[in-house]
């Protein structure tokens, strides 16, 4: 620390980041090389320690209510700028996942492998299974239940090749996890024409709009009630995703972080 | 070369035992042991005879469905000698031993093995080595036997053997053997000098074939048990062994064998099963398949090592094979996805899923040519080869379409203030949506030429379907569609279909 204090302001980001490379390698032997999957919002990369997702980690996204369809739309963004890293694999119960739909949104439906499981036993096993090959993208899961014990299995399958693990989560489904970030994910109304004015209800869809939180993460300093909390608007219906700057943006960005993703 | 076997009941027991069957309603000797056949006991004689004959008797019922499944058994048994084994009739099994004898000494070396570790099963057998499936049938059946149990004949020995055995040993059906006696035809040699064109027309050309395949004037294919592998490693163990390590240890070197054989000649494998022979005779197997060729002995030896625990080692296993029922040349097919990612890792991680959670539980989406929403995608096996060619450029991206859809679109509830128009609020699953925004309708119509799955599938407007997208007050976005066109007489039939993010 007492070096930290003789270096000048600008290097202090360095040594942070010297400081956050050496923690990294304290907590696992594939974490360090693992490197970081950005999310695609700049805003919320900007908050995260590592600048993104940090790969070689367990990441769970919580839905809200019966509302899993928000989560994982978030989730399949996420997939965008990922899938050309390698295939994705994908266990879940109900192989309802639409190709038409995901292939609207970017997303080429031949990236994904979907493992069908009836329990959570067989489905935390295939995810176990993702998570120690290296070659993947991604390892998604949607277990009924997640505890601590199941996902620290998770983490550290993750840690050994470096994969990302994300789990979708039902709310209720909660006890504490050993995933390094959890992220709330729910619908939000979307936005009217012209600001202030009601519009008729069959003028059609606005652009899609979704609330993202930041509830848990670690490395990084909460402010307030949580880490950040972000509205996140659709700017186009297929490509594009833009993070809504008017409101719940704690990391200070003035002007709407566009990505071109896929 | 083949041999034919006999197996009959466990015979250390003083008495003479006999099963006994109903047949029209007679009680009827089914099978004797040697010391009933000893005292004039045959099958097929009344149990009222052979009690008068023999008073002290040890009756056993006679189970059809049993005997064939230990035949069964025992023919997967004899797989310890020859690959090709097949069940004959009730009492028989033949072995196709051509080209295993370099395996052994001699021909008579097998056999004789054979007999003795039959007998160390509780089975007599009687084994006999012919040219021909037929010459080696009656031999074993009706030729007298040395004290060994096995009979060997040379090729140029088979018209002179079989010239004394009864006609039933040319496999004739009863009714033609006693006609054939009838006319005094009893032995087989009766009919070497006979011309064939007057037994035509009477016996059919059943006799004439018979008798040629006997002697080998033609062909007879043995359809095998278990079908031909061309690919095959084992190994004898000196001790039994029964843990999942050993199991394990053998089946490594095993693995290790035959896929060296397997990389010289360029072949990966498909489908491989491994079979532990138990020291009771019974046969213990495992499976496994892949989604592409391999010869990687780590991958497929990880794959199986995983079934291990499925296999009962009872008394211990004496024998362990290993086989590749199903090759192919490597690299032949290519997965559906880019073949430069699944060359290394993730093909063996496909298989491993597949091997664990089923082949049909590993799936991948394919464009199916369908205007119907639930037929325009399918989730078909990462291991099916069939779809390859339908690659990400044939999705169709041109319309909205939810990243979820149900298989089976649920009924809801709704409230439309004019029938033509989307709901103003609905009931999903009892929980009540009221609608904010709405997009739509896009008409799809059924295709009229599938069988229509949904509803009450009849002719005319009710393949048509109207969606619309809406978005609750939440934000929440839902794919609804009305079934058919509005009528004044009926209310429409709404359903929700899937869901947008």
């Amino acid at each position: 620390m007492a070096t930290l204090v003789e270096l000048g302001a600008g290097k202090k980001d360095v040594a942070l980041a010297a400081l956050r490379a050496t923690l990294r390698r304290l907590e696992g032997p594939g974490r360090a090389a693992a490197g970081v999957a950005p999310t695609g919002f700049a805003a919320i990369d900007r908050v995260l320690p590592d600048g993104g997702l940090a790969r070689g980690a367990l990441h769970e996204i919580v839905g809200e209510g019966a509302d899993r369809a928000a989560a994982c739309g978030f989730v399949i963004r996420l997939l965008l700028g990922l899938a050309a890293r390698g295939p994705v694999l994908w266990c879940l119960a109900d192989p309802e996942l639409y190709g038409p739909g995901l292939a609207r949104l970017g997303l080429a439906p031949d990236r994904l492998i979907l493992a069908r499981t009836r329990k959570d036993m067989d489905l935390l096993w295939a995810m176990e299974e993702g998570l120690k090959t290296p070659g993947l993208a991604a390892v998604l899961g949607e277990p009924y239940k997640l505890d601590l014990t199941a996902s620290r299995r998770l983490q550290l399958a993750a840690e050994s090749v470096g994969g990302l693990g994300l789990v979708l989560r039902q709310p209720d489904g909660g006890k504490a996890t050993a995933a390094v970030t959890r992220w709330r994910v729910a619908s939000a109304p979307s936005a009217a024409p012209v600001p202030g004015a009601e519009t008729p209800r069959d003028f059609g869809l606005m652009r899609g709009r979704w609330r993202v939180s930041l509830e848990r993460c670690r490395g990084a300093t909460p402010t307030g009630d949580g880490y950040g909390s972000w509205l996140v608007e659709e700017h186009d219906a297929t490509r594009v995703v833009a993070v809504a700057a008017e409101l719940g943006d704690r990391s200070g960005a003035s002007a709407p972080a566009i990505r071109q993703a896929g | 070369m083949h041999r034919r076997q006999r197996s009959g009941k466990p015979a250390d027991e003083p008495l003479p035992l006999v099963t006994v069957a109903d047949i029209a309603g007679r009680r009827v000797l089914a099978a004797v042991d040697p010391a009933a056949a000893l005292l004039g006991l045959a099958p097929g004689m009344s149990l009222a005879d052979a009690r008068a004959r023999l008073p002290e008797l040890r009756l056993v019922d006679a189970d059809p469905a049993g005997d064939a499944k230990a035949l069964a058994a025992f023919s997967d048994w004899c797989g310890r000698f020859t690959p090709w084994t097949s069940v004959d009739g009730t009492d028989g099994v033949w072995l196709d031993i051509t080209g295993c004898v370099p395996l052994v000494e001699s021909e008579t070396a097998l056999a004789l093995d054979l007999v003795a570790r039959a007998a160390g099963l509780g089975f007599t057998a009687r084994a006999a080595v012919a040219d021909t499936p037929g010459a080696a049938w009656a031999v074993a059946r009706y030729a007298a036997m040395p004290a060994s149990g096995v009979r060997i004949l040379a090729g140029h020995q088979t018209r002179a053997a079989l010239a004394p055995l009864p006609v039933a040993g040319l496999r004739l059906p009863a009714e033609i053997v006693q006609d054939l006696k009838r006319l005094g035809l009893k032995q087989i040699g009766d009919l070497y000098g006979m011309a064939r064109a007057p037994l035509a027309p009477r016996f059919g050309e059943a006799v004439a074939r018979r008798l040629d395949q006997a002697l080998g004037l033609l062909e007879e294919p043995i359809s095998p048990r278990q079908p031909v592998v061309p690919r095959l490693v084992r190994r004898v163990l000196a001790e039994p062994i029964s843990t999942p390590e050993a199991i394990g240890i053998g089946l490594e070197q095993l693995m290790a064998l035959l896929c060296r054989q397997l990389e010289e000649e360029g072949l990966g494998v498909r489908q491989l099963e491994f079979a532990c022979f138990r020291v009771d005779g019974r046969v213990e197997r495992i499976a496994i398949g892949t989604s592409r060729p391999s010869h990687a002995p780590g991958h497929l030896g990880r794959l199986l090592a995983e079934k291990i625990c499925e296999i009962a080692p009872g008394f211990g296993i004496e024998l362990l094979q290993l086989r590749a029922l199903a090759v192919e040349p490597l690299a032949a097919q290519q997965l559906g996805l880019d073949a430069k990612e699944t060359d290394g890792t993730v093909a063996p991680l496909v298989d491993r899923l597949a091997n664990r959670l089923g082949a049909r539980n590993v799936l991948r989406l394919v464009p199916e040519n369908s205007h119907l929403p639930e037929q325009a995608a399918r989730a078909v096996s990462v291991l099916d080869g069939r779809h390859d060619a339908k690659r990400s450029q044939d999705w169709p991206v041109d319309r909205p379409r939810p990243i979820r859809l149900l298989a089976i679109p649920d009924p809801i509830e709704v409230m439309a203030p004019v029938p033509d128009d989307p709901p103003l609020m609905f009931r999903w699953r009892r929980v009540p949506h009221r609608v904010r925004r709405a997009e739509g309708p896009e008409r799809i119509a059924l295709e009229w030429w599938r069988e229509q799955k949904i509803g009450e599938s009849g002719a005319g407007t009710d393949g048509i379907r109207d969606y619309y997208r809406v978005e609750d007050e939440a934000g929440r976005r839902f794919w609804l569609y009305r079934r058919g066109l509005y009528r004044p007489e009926t209310p429409p039939a709404w359903f929700l279909h899937g869901f947008f993010a």
